[in-house]
């Protein structure tokens, strides 16, 4: 009985050996379940272009046809240049040198101070390629035929100085093209994460008693900043052991504020520096305050609205960015975002 | 303890049909000791009730507090609890039939427990993201309803019958499955968790946020259905001498496309239809997402149309211009994956409030995307001591854990804090210990162990220390 099992074992490993396909531990039957993919059909999904251009469609497009393109389709949420930052991070600034180029490494990125742009870091050609044709533009995605991408492609290239104004990119020439990408050399899979058997590069104390730390607060959240994120009195469970914290204006303030006649807060909007780029009327710098009261009626905006003030930013009513307004008081503060989102509007304050 | 009135009175709890403020409440929150309106004159507190608090207000509630915690005995209330001597409303009616909602929903005193975004975070709303509030969930799965969002192009509502499977690549038989033949196949449930590669990157330069929901919120698990990678894969035939890695792409309008480690792939990746016993929710993936257990989430692509099999990564813009983690040399760590050992006490977390001194227990959860969670330790005094926390549940690989911790709160400032190890001996670091040896502009794989100061007057704050 033994010799007669491993003469059947034997004869299945050489089976196993001599065939090219290995023993199949799938259960019997699961073969009949799926289909034979078609090579169309496998054209039609398969549009991943590889860092070797493995995949990549014949085409080409010059450096003025991406930017008719890129200005119908692209620079309303990325620019004229590529580094409008109101929706998207930018794509290209011009943090990019020649001898970044030559090195393959971008020497910006060591600078806090300097925005990181997708031309700055992306070291593969291929990926904004396939990017592109795969997702952009934002709200079409995949509208794009290759010519137009290798068109839009040759433009932001042009605009971070990776080629000329007169370069036409090609399925033929873009392999040189990538030789001039300019933080091709910037990254490195010399780490621990790619593999569950990777080494960690930092190991956390495990000392239990008596264990020497700084305990000082380094940082916490500044007192105007606690409800940036709103209330957060709503935000926990409401009955439970451990209620949020109450971080809108006093409630007893919004009751007087509301039931009050609301005047315009002049004195607060001038002393606050409001009234340097906000009319009440009329686009100045910024948007007037009839349409910003207009778009932010109701208590749920002020949080928001208070965000706003204290860090600034942009991309809301256009590109040119708010400062923000630190050292508005609490006081004014609170009277300038109760008039804002009062929904009364023009009531006449003491500027008449 | 302040903002307990001050949100009653917002009527958010009007349906709970309480007038006002009484000292039946402090029954009903089972503390041991009075919470505050228990020892306050009735005074202050219609005063405080019509009014809100004010520093006056204030510093009559703490003087009451502080006489009041003096004796942690269990009392008789002062006076009986009209919520025990008159029946409410519930107790002395019909109730609602069956199906009154067919799919059933949460109480209304839960309106609170909701996914959040975090304002200013992102521009669009279709690139962003939607916490799951960590602070008021129990246990070691998350529900499906609050599993967190990040999408990169907005979410979609796929027909099943109309979705497809590919697999092609270094395969012999290029395949195509539809959602019945995917559910035909042989399944398996796995309970893993998912987590943000990106999630506490708002941390890393500084406190940010308020909460656990923002800090920590990129974060959810759940019971996973569906068919694993391995078997799809021996089924193409695929090239065991060449293939290395393996290409997820979306069928969204991003196309969402990301490179596996095809080893952990053929590990425990599962090609999922199931979350939680029911099919995924479209947000997160419906009809089909991959799970790469322990792997960052990005990786997890949802709505998922096609697997190729290949031989060198993808280089997608995923991999090359976000989810690379900027080193202070100006280098990027490309294909980042593994989510390393990690924890965080959800509650009492920042923005949450104790009410009074006594006993506590505080809970969170652990996690490891190199295996399972060996132990978890809680220090209340900023990290200088630390004792062992009592691990709630099963202890499952890749999975949340559970773990609770007794504690006896003083009535002073401390600052709570966790760390796991795990079973490859790995213990979560310090903040300062990643940004000494990261920076502070990888903006991915945070996994600090995380410090919530309790001030003297119970309220928790968000901070970072030393």
């Amino acid at each position: 009985m033994s010799s007669w099992a491993s003469a059947w074992r034997l004869g299945f490993v050489l089976l196993a050996t001599l065939s090219t396909v290995e023993a199949s531990t799938l259960p019997p039957g699961v073969e009949g379940i799926g289909r034979l993919a078609s090579d169309a059909e496998i054209a039609a999904w398969d549009i991943d272009v590889r860092p070797d251009f493995l995949g990549l469609p014949a085409g080409s497009g010059d450096v003025w046809q991406g930017e008719e393109i890129w200005l119908a389709q692209c620079a309303s949420c990325h620019g004229d240049f590529g580094d409008a930052n109101h929706i998207f991070a930018p794509l290209v600034l011009g943090n990019i040198t020649e001898e970044d180029i030559a090195q393959g490494r971008v020497a910006a990125l060591q600078n806090p101070a300097i925005t990181r742009t997708t031309l700055m870091k992306v070291p593969t050609l291929s990926t904004l390629w396939d990017y592109i044709y795969r997702a952009m533009p934002w709200n079409a995605p995949k509208s794009l035929t290759p010519d137009e991408v290798y068109a839009l492609l040759a433009y932001i290239l042009n605009l971070g100085y990776v080629v000329e104004d007169d370069f036409v990119l090609s399925d033929a020439n873009i392999r040189l093209v990538q030789q001039r990408m300019p933080n091709r050399n910037g990254m490195t899979r010399d780490h621990g994460l790619w593999s569950v058997s990777g080494s960690p590069d930092v190991l956390g104390h495990t000392c239990l008693s008596d264990c020497v730390v700084d305990t000082a607060v380094t940082s916490s959240l500044p007192a105007y900043a606690m409800n940036a994120h709103g209330n957060l009195a709503e935000q926990s469970r409401s009955w439970g052991p451990y209620p949020g914290q109450w971080t809108a204006a006093p409630l007893a303030q919004n009751e007087a504020v509301s039931a009050a006649t609301l005047t315009i807060p002049t004195q607060q909007l001038t002393t606050a520096g409001c009234t340097a780029c906000h009319q009440m009327t009329g686009l100045l710098v910024g948007p007037s305050f009839h349409d910003i009261r207009g778009r932010y009626v109701g208590s749920e905006h002020a949080a928001y609205l208070q965000n706003r003030i204290t860090q600034g930013g942009s991309g809301v009513w256009g590109e040119l960015p708010m400062p923000a307004m630190p050292d508005v008081g609490a006081d004014a503060l609170q009277d300038i975002i109760a008039w804002l989102i009062s929904g009364e509007l023009d009531k006449k304050g003491s500027e008449g | 303890m302040l903002a307990w009135f001050q949100f009653d009175i917002l009527g958010v709890n009007s349906l709970l049909a309480r007038g006002k403020v009484t000292s039946r409440d402090n029954q009903e929150r089972g503390h041991l000791a009075p919470a505050p309106e228990s020892f306050l004159g009735a005074d202050l507190v219609d005063e405080i009730h019509t009014s809100g608090v004010n520093a006056a207000r204030r510093r009559l509630l703490k003087g009451a507090l502080a006489t009041a915690t003096a004796a942690a005995i269990p009392q008789v209330a002062a006076t009986d609890d009209a919520d025990i001597l008159t029946l409410p409303s519930w107790s002395r009616s019909l109730g609602k039939p069956v199906v009154t909602t067919p799919y059933g929903q949460p109480s209304p005193f839960e309106a609170a427990v909701i996914k959040r975004q975090s304002p200013g975070l992102t521009q669009t709303n279709q690139a962003s993201v939607a916490f799951t509030p960590l602070q008021s969930l129990f246990g070691m799965i998350t529900p499906s309803g609050l599993h967190f969002e990040r999408h990169h192009q907005g979410w979609v509502d796929i027909d099943p019958t109309r979705h497809r499977l590919m697999i092609n690549g270094l395969v012999d038989t290029p395949l195509v499955f539809t959602m019945a033949d995917l559910l035909r196949l042989p399944s398996v449930s796995r309970i893993h968790f998912l987590e943000c590669g990106a999630n506490t990157g708002l941390e890393w330069g500084n406190v940010a946020v308020p909460t656990v929901q923002y800090t920590h919120g990129m974060l959810s698990a759940s019971e996973f259905t569906g068919v694993p990678v391995s078997l799809l894969l021996e089924r193409a035939g695929y090239d065991r001498q060449r293939a290395r890695f393996l290409l997820a792409e979306g069928a969204d309008g991003s196309g969402m496309t990301r490179t596996i480690n095809l080893d952990a792939a053929l590990d425990d990746a599962i090609v999922a239809y199931g979350q939680n016993g029911e099919m995924l929710r479209p947000e997160n993936g419906y009809p089909l997402r991959l799970v790469v257990p322990g792997v960052q989430g990005v990786s997890w692509v949802k709505w998922l149309r096609r697997l190729e099999v290949g031989d060198q990564p993808w280089g997608t813009k995923d991999e090359t211009s976000h989810y690379v983690d900027l080193m202070p040399d100006g280098t990027h760590r490309q294909y980042s994956a593994i989510q390393e050992a990690k924890s965080v006490i959800t509650s009492p977390s920042g923005g949450q409030t104790l009410l009074t001194p006594g006993y506590y227990c505080v809970t969170g959860l652990a996690w490891s995307g190199r295996g399972t969670v060996s132990k978890v330790e809680v220090s209340t005094d900023g990290g200088q001591n630390w004792r062992a926390a009592r691990i709630d549940g099963p202890m499952l690989p890749k999975a949340l854990t559970r773990f609770n911790f007794d504690w006896v709160w003083t009535g002073e400032e401390a600052f709570l804090q966790s760390r796991v190890t795990d079973t490859t001996g790995y213990t979560q670091p310090t903040r300062n210990q990643l940004v000494a040896q990261r920076g502070t502009r990888s903006i991915y794989h945070n996994n600090a162990i995380q410090t919530w100061r309790v001030a003297a007057d119970g309220a928790v704050h968000n901070v970072q220390l030393g």
